[in-house]
């Protein structure tokens, strides 16, 4: 109860301070975890905008991505009301809306044009065509590629290229002598890491996790076929200790120009194209992620998205807040201030169609990207659940993190593909029948 | 009576230890000249090791995205706090251990040790439920009473060997001429611990000051320490080593300068045996 | 000599401690007892308020029999017994080292002490990145000036490369606790015993060892508390993969992964229970050193 008594006293005394600035008199102090990505920081640094606007002050959690989820994900569940404003991704945003536990964004203004938000984004944030949460920035992924080696080896990128023409671009680029690895791929275990990034090629190999009666699919052909390319292809051109390496070491790598190719998010782009930081900023090619000519490639959608927990005190700030930092109005703002590169990605069809983002040389491979992408319809079978590189079921992020785990231990050679798959089998059953699917 | 030490022995002594000690101190040594690289040198090939071009680029960033000064405070109340409150509960029990012991603190001093042996991660939900119903989430003397609770097995120990070492004769000597139990403590006992209370304070705020499961997971805006502080600079997306290091050298800078000037009271057990 | 007095005084002294300790061990662990016969699954809903239901003793039948327990706790033992035995014998020998007349002494016990003063993420993650990469790393570099192939330290050599961190981030404590306690040694003792002709190693088996046993009994066991609970390491290096996953790294993944507390739960009883084995195990071994 002190607590209780001590925020109501807090934002008493704050409001009381505020009221003589601004004549309505209702300002508040929002407490708003985030994630330490590069523009969640870019927009702490512009919230004095938002302040100046709106009177209301915000103080900023900034998290490691695995550390603020297990962070909201406790106080949510316990229902702490230790934050008014939550960073969660697409996973989070159905599975919380289905338990009541956020405040549906119904109640958003006109201008603020929440038609204009892409499809993808909004249908992966809803939950029975409700928005439970407002993308920040959205990302598909797709293939960066280094334009000079593409042509010293003699080939040419297509815009969406098949697993077969990577694999053999990918030996054709590599040249062990001069330290170059002809493709870099997320082997690390994790299922926000290689877990999301092996999901969402088995897709393309017309693989699928459950299939209509959740019953996993490890022990199919599909999936040992995924497997067995994956590993192949990185043995014969991936880099030394792959099985370790996720988003940001294959960044590195891909900045120092080691790689040939890599696959990843398409917010990436805006990384490796900065001559600050990456040595090959000025020869990077974009194609759309491969394909086997199933009809569905290898690329994800995600989303990190603003949301306000259920019972907050404070869901008109919030909701003004959210408003702002996903508006139109803050993607010009960025802009003014750093450059259109660097504005948040992914998340407006008004930001594609704009004439000073049409320059940008990734915008257009990521809209494409974003565009192929259907968490409603992500598999060559049928399958009983949304979310292209997850299943957005409350039980996925345990098990494909256990299930990544066994695929690493296949990529280091310490098992085989056939046991790592044997293995991953019986763990997902196991954990599926302990949350009485069967 | 000093030994006498020739020289050249002392030379070759001086060699090793350095040697030795700066191979330990290389990862922290090498975390604190990155901290002065760009993030592109940071992960240069191969390894800059003096030659680069030094730049504060690092720490004028995590100073203008955090206040530092905040976290740096909440760290030093809520370790310093715990270490406190930590020391004036366990002097009495460690003293009454070492110098009254009955057939019984063995297995206390076990039980005690015992109390830590639950995973903090499987206690994650009712700690954070009671805190939740205390009122206790994202203050700082909720921290300072988990982190204390937390430490007072280790603390009760170190301070019990230290107590160990003091010869009970000395205690009995100053009971013959008279000395009250209060005296005895204040005035022959605490001269005689200082070394082990100093390094057992030091130990456990350093124990306090790098927890990073309970002060990240029961904390906000309010409370949050120097690991809150870095866990919003390891692994963001992009690169972030020279901002890592920085951030780091800041978080650990205070606990070196400490340990630097409690060097002197570690020092001081060298004449404490002679007492014996 | 304790009189009565005496006695009753320090079982008023040990009250405080002894209170609030019971009370922060009975808390956790009676929630943990009754969240280990629920099923809760928060995410799907359950929370206290709307009653958690009785599952018996499903919860920990599943928690072993998973495929992942049984070499957890193998990998939790060969981590604890790996990073016990490296700390204890280097800080013996580092102990004795930085007891000897040097030249700027004060520095390098600085320097020796400093890894204990970085928070575990971040050890995780230099180690992780600026030394072991098997591309960047200086590790790499080094085994590369020597013409070797460089090592895939945590995917080939987890465990091997986890204890390492872990070691070189527990040395100084060790080292810290062995030094106070080898400066407490009696140097007239050690002279006598010199003029003896007694060798360096004889008095460093007879006399230096047998003065320093109490503070090795305190050193591992305190390590051992720790080490059974390491977890940062392991998080950010290898995320529980290529045989490093704990039993603290697997209730981890029960808990917060896959948001099952009943399931988390019973594993923190098997947990306590392993920690009480190797307690009493350890015990046996160097007990005896307490009552000295």
């Amino acid at each position: 109860m002190k607590y209780f008594a001590r925020a109501v006293l807090g934002a008493a005394v704050v409001s009381l301070m505020a009221s003589t600035a601004h004549a309505d008199g209702h300002a508040k102090t929002l407490t708003i975890a985030t994630v330490n990505n590069g523009d969640m920081i870019r927009m702490q640094g512009l919230t004095d905008d938002f302040t100046e606007k709106t009177g209301h002050k915000v103080e900023w959690v900034t998290l490691e991505e695995n550390v603020l989820r297990q962070r909201v994900t406790t106080d949510i569940t316990t229902k702490g009301g230790a934050f008014d404003i939550m960073t969660i991704g697409m996973y989070e945003a159905p599975i919380w809306g289905k338990n009541g536990w956020l405040v549906p964004l119904n109640n958003l203004s006109a201008e603020y044009d929440v038609d204009d938000i892409l499809p993808a984004m909004r249908g992966g944030l809803s939950y029975d065509g409700t928005l439970f949460a407002a993308p920040f920035y959205g990302e598909s992924s797709m293939i960066m590629y280094r334009t000079d080696l593409m042509e010293k080896a003699g080939m040419e990128m297509p815009d969406a290229p098949t697993w077969d023409f990577v694999r053999k671009a990918a030996a054709a680029m590599t040249d062990r002598d001069n330290d170059i690895n002809g493709i870099c791929l997320r082997g690390k275990a994790g299922w926000g890491e290689g877990g999301a990034f092996i999901t969402a090629m088995s897709n393309s190999f017309g693989a699928r996790w459950f299939d209509e009666e959740w019953n996993a699919q490890f022990d199919t052909e599909e999936w040992k076929n995924t497997l067995t390319f994956f590993k192949g292809m990185m043995d014969e051109s991936g880099p030394a200790g792959y099985a370790t390496n996720g988003f940001n070491e294959n960044l590195s790598l891909f900045q120092q120009g080691k790689c040939g190719m890599w696959i990843d998010a398409t917010v990436a782009a805006s990384f490796v194209t900065n001559p600050k930081d990456s040595t090959v900023a000025d020869s990077v090619g974009f194609a759309l992620a491969p394909d086997t000519g199933l009809g569905k490639r290898s690329n994800w959608l995600w989303a990190w998205a603003l949301a306000i927990p259920a019972g907050s005190q404070k869901v008109d700030a919030a909701t003004q807040f959210i408003e702002w930092a996903t508006s139109k109005g803050y993607i010009e703002l960025v802009a003014s201030k750093e450059g259109w590169a660097n504005v948040p990605p992914g998340a407006r069809t008004s930001l594609y169609e704009n004439p000073n983002y049409k320059d940008i040389p990734f915008a257009k491979m990521t809209l494409d990207s974003i565009l192929s992408a259907d968490p409603n319809d992500s598999t060559v079978k049928p399958s009983p659940y949304v979310g292209i590189q997850f299943a957005a079921i409350p039980e996925f992020a345990g098990i494909a993190t256990e299930v990544s785990q066994e695929f690493s231990a296949a990529y280091a050679g310490q098992q085989t593909i056939e046991e790592a798959l044997a293995k991953a089998q019986a763990i997902t059953n196991d954990a599926m029948e302990a949350a009485g699917y069967k | 009576m000093a030994r006498a030490v020739t020289t050249q022995r002392k030379t070759l002594n001086t060699v090793i230890a350095w040697g030795i000690g700066l191979l330990i101190f290389f990862p922290i040594l090498w975390t604190i000249l990155t901290s002065f690289k760009t993030e592109g040198q940071a992960i240069a090939d191969p390894p800059l090791f003096l030659f680069f071009d030094w730049t504060l680029e690092n720490y004028a960033v995590v100073q203008e995205r955090s206040d530092y000064m905040r976290f740096l405070w909440n760290s030093v109340i809520i370790a310093g706090g715990s270490t406190l409150l930590g020391i004036i509960i366990a002097v009495p029990a460690a003293w009454s251990m070492a110098f009254v012991p009955s057939k019984r603190t063995k297995d206390i001093l076990l039980w005690m040790l015992s109390t830590k042996m639950l995973p903090a991660v499987g206690v994650l939900y009712p700690i954070y439920l009671l805190f939740i119903s205390l009122g206790l989430l994202d203050t700082r003397i909720g921290l300072t009473i988990v982190l204390m609770l937390i430490n007072l097995p280790i603390i009760v120990w170190m301070l019990y060997t230290y107590f160990k070492e003091i010869p009970g004769e000395i205690l009995e000597a100053a009971r013959m001429d008279g000395a009250s139990l209060k005296e005895e403590i204040l005035y022959v006992l605490t001269p005689m611990a200082i070394p082990g209370i100093a390094s057992t304070v030091l130990l456990n705020i350093i124990l306090a000051w790098n927890e990073a499961f309970w002060t990240l997971n029961l904390t906000a805006a309010n409370a949050a320490p120097l690991t809150a502080f870095i866990a919003s600079y390891s692994s963001p997306e992009g690169l972030f080593f020279a901002k890592l290091s920085a951030a780091s050298t800041m978080a650990i800078a205070p606990i070196l300068i400490l340990g630097w000037f409690s060097q002197k009271q570690l020092v001081r057990g060298l004449t404490f045996g002679a007492v014996k | 000599m304790a009189t009565q007095q005496s006695r009753s005084a320090a079982r008023l002294m040990m009250a405080p401690a002894v209170v609030l300790l019971l009370g922060w061990m009975l808390v956790p662990l009676i929630m943990t007892l009754y969240f280990s016969f629920k099923k809760y699954l928060p995410l799907r809903g359950d929370s206290l308020e709307n009653g958690l239901q009785w599952v018996g003793f499903q919860n920990y039948i599943r928690f072993v029999s998973s495929s992942s327990f049984w070499p957890s706790v193998q990998t939790t033992l060969i981590i604890v017994g790996g990073v016990l035995v490296i700390t204890v014998v280097l800080g013996v020998l580092l102990a004795l080292l930085l007891d000897q007349p040097m030249w700027g002494q004060g520095v390098v016990r600085i320097l020796v002490i400093a890894p204990f003063f970085v928070m575990p993420t971040v050890s995780g993650l230099v180690w992780k990145n600026m030394f072991m990469d098997p591309i960047n790393g200086i590790l790499a570099h080094t085994w590369r000036f020597f013409g070797a192939e460089p090592l895939q330290w945590l995917s080939q050599h987890s465990l091997e490369s986890i204890v390492l961190i872990v070691s070189w981030q527990w040395l100084p404590f060790a080292t810290l606790i062995l030094l106070t306690a080898i400066q407490s040694l009696d140097s007239e003792q050690l002279e006598a015993a010199e003029m003896d002709g007694a060798s360096s190693l004889k008095r460093f088996w007879f006399i230096i060892l047998p003065h320093l046993s109490r503070a090795i009994t305190i050193v591992i066991l305190i390590q051992t508390i720790f080490l059974l609970s390491v977890f940062a390491e392991i998080f950010v290096t290898t995320a529980g993969a290529f045989g490093t996953k704990t039993l603290t790294y697997l209730i981890f993944q029960r808990v917060l992964e896959s948001q099952n507390v009943g399931l988390g739960s019973a594993g923190g009883v098997y947990a306590i229970i392993l920690a009480n084995i190797v307690a009493i195990f350890l015990m046996r071994i160097v007990g005896k050193n307490l009552d000295a």
